[in-house]
Order: structure tokens, then sequence, then C-alpha cells
């Protein structure tokens, strides 16, 4: 077993020193493997426990609601089965549509903060002379920086959704047993097929929002203070000004686009039905997939931690 | 440059200086922080970099991190260190002023995230020096005096086998006792002659006997490099007999000032048995020779006047 630090060439003398075999047998050295990218994203959510936190604040607050909602649940219950089998779906199926939207905001919402603190707060409280005296390069810190809202935070809330549904099942399984209507939950929703189609929105929104987190991570690494102010200002002068000069408003409909339209190509919603997507048909992947708008702001997302990336190069504290 | 034999048996079988730099160079807008700084650093050499704030001091510290780009020749362990920062990463080590560990961490956490990132971290070390102090494995930065942090981030700075260690005020606010503990420990558990450390600081006294190597800078000139075999053996401080004094001042002091009513004359290159006979001699301190260095050097013309006023916001 080849345990030896030693990455460098040995110096001048050829076989090892004394010294360095010594090392070699010491096991306090970390092994030759050093996992950098790993541990700058662990140390990431070490630092911003709110990745984690807010989510589970917010399923406690969702499913706290859920159970003050299920109060006189059954004799409703009665009454949607008196609808048609479409409306009962979505009547049934709507609580569950909220608590994983207001899941999915509240991602997003952690992930730009998080964003526009990233490559700021280590620069205000100096500690970035600390991790540059460590040999983690600039790429590597700021790809563990993005991967907190490209990989992680979709990850945990997608594990979080899935868990608040289930209890929400139970739950209400429990409520309408008495009545002997518990199957009629489960027959409409199908959490197996849902987790699916919510695993594809959650790649559909994060590869659509991609941009909005490189141009967070951009400003924080570049702005002295105010890095929310510098992330939005500029944008809303740009809108107004096209709104004055030209009297079009092209740049506000396409920051909307941004904001909003990940599904616009990603799904086939049905007409009369909202957004409630229940059936694996009206995913269409390969339609978004051939969207431009899609690559056009990946594009944009990888230019934006590009310049990121050089720009804490050059970056000290401030 | 003097050297021990030990460092003459090694500079035969590697030449290569830990730093060296040919035309440094650095300016921030007009002004020039650095003005063409020439520097060797051997192997095995405790180099004390003293001079006034905004001096170019943290500059060319940066440089040799490679934390900010330059002009001129730059090679630290054979490598430049703007372009080959990485690599360079894991032979060099430094505590850029004190208290720039992240208050939110934990002392586990921070041992964890060094011993995953890397390949020279020694993490039995690193708790056999902290469990010489009173931090707790489980107390996050924030909790611990500064003292405390100066000490934690000591502890694992030693536990990192570098070639380099660069030290930019490492001990700026601490008391006597956690000043001095922090040299003890430095020079006893950490340096040997493989070693090089580079150390910066305003409280010369203290560092006095830990150099081996003496740079003053100003205005991002060099204004005084010697070893400190040589500055014992060239500068002689004489505390002159009222009686003596003119005679003293025909051998040209570099420097003169009245101590108690008398006066202290500091000599360069002057033979200590004719001082003997003017007063009383002895070996004068860092910071007296550096006060007589930079007055002797105000007085001469310079270029830049600026940079002292400007390094200070713009380097940091």
């Amino acid at each position: 077993m080849n345990t030896s630090p030693n990455n460098t060439p040995e110096p001048a003398g050829g076989s090892l020193s004394p010294e360095a075999l010594a090392k070699a047998d010491d096991p306090g050295y970390s092994s030759a493997t050093t996992r950098p990218l790993y541990w700058s994203a662990r140390r990431e959510l070490w630092e911003n426990r709110s990745i984690y936190i807010a989510p589970l604040i917010v399923a406690a607050v969702v499913l706290f609601g859920f159970l003050v909602s299920t109060i006189g649940m059954p004799e409703r219950r009665q009454g949607v089965l008196l609808l048609d089998p479409a409306h009962q779906r979505a009547a049934i199926g709507m609580p569950y549509d909220v608590a994983a939207m207001m899941l999915i905001f509240t991602a997003f919402i952690v992930g730009v903060f998080y964003c526009l603190d990233a490559l700021h707060g280590e620069r205000r409280d100096r500690s970035i002379l600390f991790w540059k005296s460590l040999p983690v390069s600039d790429l590597t810190t700021v790809l563990s920086k993005a991967s907190v809202p490209l990989v992680i935070l979709p990850l945990t809330i997608f594990g979080v959704i899935v868990l608040v549904q289930f209890f929400m099942l139970l739950w209400s399984s429990a409520i309408l047993l008495p009545s002997g209507l518990a199957a009629t939950t489960w027959t409409r929703f199908n959490l197996l097929k849902q987790s699916v189609i919510l695993l594809y929105s959650l790649i559909v929104i994060v590869l659509w929002h991609a941009p909005i987190y490189g141009w967070a991570l951009l400003i924080s690494g570049w702005a002295r203070r105010a890095t929310f102010l510098w992330a939005v200002l500029p944008l809303l002068a740009i809108g107004v000004l096209e709104k004055f000069a030209f009297d079009t408003s092209h740049f506000a409909s396409m920051l909307k686009d941004r904001l909003f339209g990940a599904g616009d190509t990603a799904f086939a919603f049905q007409p009369h039905h909202g957004i409630a997507i229940n059936s694996l048909i009206q995913l269409t992947p390969g339609r978004y997939l051939t969207t431009p708008g899609l690559w056009i702001g990946l594009a944009f997302a990888a230019a934006f931690v590009a310049v990121a990336v050089r720009q804490r190069r050059y970056r000290g504290p401030i | 440059m003097p050297q021990p034999a030990v460092q003459i048996e090694r500079s035969i079988a590697k030449v290569m200086a830990t730093i060296e730099a040919r035309g440094l160079w650095k300016t921030f807008g007009t002004t020039v922080a650095l003005d063409s700084i020439d520097l060797r650093v051997e192997e095995g050499r405790i180099l004390g970099l003293i001079g006034p704030n905004g001096a170019g001091k943290t500059t060319a510290l940066n440089a040799i991190l490679g934390l900010t780009p330059y002009q001129g020749e730059l090679k630290v362990l054979g490598r430049d260190p703007w372009n080959e920062r990485n690599q360079l990463m894991r032979d060099v080590s430094f505590i850029a002023d004190v208290a720039v560990l992240p208050r939110w961490i934990r002392v586990t956490h921070l041992l964890d995230y060094i011993a995953g990132v890397h390949p020279r971290f020694n993490r039995t070390k690193a708790e056999s020096f902290l469990s010489k102090t009173t931090i707790k494995r489980t107390s996050k930065v924030r909790e611990l005096s500064k003292g405390m942090v100066a000490q934690l981030h000591l502890a694992l700075v030693m536990a990192i086998d570098a070639k380099l260690l660069v030290l930019d005020e490492p001990t700026l606010g601490l008391d006597i006792l956690y000043r001095k503990q922090f040299y003890d420990s430095l020079l006893n558990d950490y340096f040997d002659h493989s070693r090089t450390i580079v150390v910066t600081t305003h409280q010369v006294e203290e560092v006095q006997d830990v150099l081996t190597d003496l740079m003053f800078i100003d205005r991002g000139r060099i204004a005084l490099q010697c070893s400190m075999e040589e500055f014992d053996s060239r500068y002689v401080e004489v505390m002159v007999n009222p009686e003596h004094v003119a005679a003293a001042r025909a051998l040209k002091p570099i420097h003169e000032r009245p101590v108690f009513g008398r006066s202290v004359l500091l000599f360069d290159h002057v033979d200590r048995d004719q001082l003997a006979v003017l007063g009383e001699v002895r070996r004068p301190s860092i910071a007296d020779l550096f006060v007589a260095v930079m007055s002797n050097n105000a007085n001469q013309p310079q270029l830049s006047h600026e940079v002292a006023a400007h390094e200070g916001t713009t380097a940091r």
C-alpha cells in the first residue's frame, strides 16, 4: 500500500529519504487521495445550514396546515366523489401539489440567497485568506458552491417533498379510515408516479434557473456590498430603459420567461386543468431539450460561473 | 551570505532557492507598491520582513503566495506562483493576518476539512498540538478568544508538512504570553533546516532571536538586507561617555539618539575595540537599526511618495 503523501517528484538523490519513509508510515497523514470537491461541498453545508433547515421549517408549516385542513375531510371527500373523475383527481391531488410547489419555491429562494452570499461572505469575514492557503483551486471552490443550488438543494427538496407527501397520505388515510374512504386518496394520488413527475420537474426547473444562480454567484464574487441590489437593480434598470426608449418590453418578458417559463415546453398542460400534471404522458422532455432558451440559458450559466472562477483568483478580502 | 555548515551541504546538492525574485514590480494604478525588488531566500532560513505600514510587505507576500499578479521574475520553490498556484499551495502554507479562520466553523470540522483536501496534513500531529491547549474540539471558532484562534491556526499550519511557511503579522493584537508561545512552538515543534519561514511583524524585539535573516522594506524598495550573523558583526551600539561624543561622531555613526541625557550612537562597520574606549558597547536591537535606516532613508529622494498612503487601501 502506497500512502506516501509526496505527490511531487523526490528531490535529487533518487531513493526516498528516511524522513519521507517515516512520513509514509505515519498513519496521521491523509492518504494521497484527497477529495477537495467533496469536502468543499460538505463545508458549504456546515456553513449554510439554511440549505436544509429552511425546507424543513416550510415542510413543518405545510404539514401543520394540512393537519388543520383535514378537519371535516370525510364529509368534503363525499362531495368530491360526486364530481367527474378528472376533477376528483384534481381536487384530491391539490394539497399535494401545493405542498410541492411551496417547497420548490423555498428551494429557489434559499438557492438565490445562498449564491448571493457564497463568494461575498468569505471576502467579508476575510476567511478567503484561509481558504486560499489550502491546495483547493478556485475552480473547485466555485464549482462546489454552484453545486449547492444545482445539485444539493434539488436533491434535498426532492427528499423533503416525497416525505411530506407520504405523511400527508398517511394522515389523510387515518382521517378517512373510519368512513371507509381511505382508498379514495391512494387511487387518485399515486405517490410513486408523482415522485417521478416531481424529479423530472425539479431537473427541468433547475436547468432553467441555472443562469439565475450563475448570475447571483458572479455578483457575489464581484460586488463589495449589497449583492442583492447589484443583482436585481441593473436588470430592472435595463427593463425600464427599454420601456422608455423603445416602448417595448422584450427584456422584461425575457426575465419573466426565465423565472416562470421552465414548464412551458417541458409539460403538455391539459386545457381546463391548470398546471396539474397527473400523467407521465404529459412530460415532454424531447420538446424541452430542443428549446433554444434552455441551451442559451445554460451557456449563460457556464459563462457566469467561468467569470466567477476567474474573479475569485483576483479577489481578496473586502 | 554566510551560512551554517548544514546549509552549505544542502546548497551543493540543490542550488534552487526557496524564493527567488528579480525585478519584482507591482503597481496599483499610478502608485508603485513594489519597486523592482531583488530577493533570494535559501532553504532553511527564517527571514523577517520589516517595514512601516504600507511599505509593500503584504504586497510582496501576496505576490510570493500567488494571490496577486505582478511583473518581473519570481520563482517560489521553482514555480511561478501566479500561474502554478494550485500546485504550489501543496508545499506552501501561510497565515495571512490574525483571525482569518471562519468564525462559524467547528474545530473538528476544520480538521476534517483540511485532512480531506490537503495531502500533506497530519491530523494526528494537529490533534497533539491542540491537546496542549485548552481549545475544545467541539467549539466553534467564534467561541474562542483571539489568542486561542491564533493557537488553533498555528496548530493547523504546523501539522502541514510544507516547505515554505509565510506569516503576515501572525501575532498582531495578541498578548505577550501568546506571542512568546507562538514563536516558541514555531521554533521547537516546527522549524527544521529543510523548511523556510518568512515572517512580517511590527513586534521586532520578539523575533530578533528567531530570525536568521533580516530585510527592511520601505516604499516598495529593499532598504536593508543582511543575515543575523552579519547584523551582529556589522552593527554596534555605543552609549558614549559625554567627554567622547565629538570623537564618536567623527567615526560617522549612522544614527544618534539621546537616552537619559547620554548619546547612544549606532555604527556600521566600525572596529569594536576602537568603539570600546568611547563608552559602553552593546548589541543594537533590530528596532533601533530599523529607526536608523528608516530615518536615513527618509532623507533620500524617492520617486514614489504616494505608495505608503495608497497601499494600505488597495492591497488589502
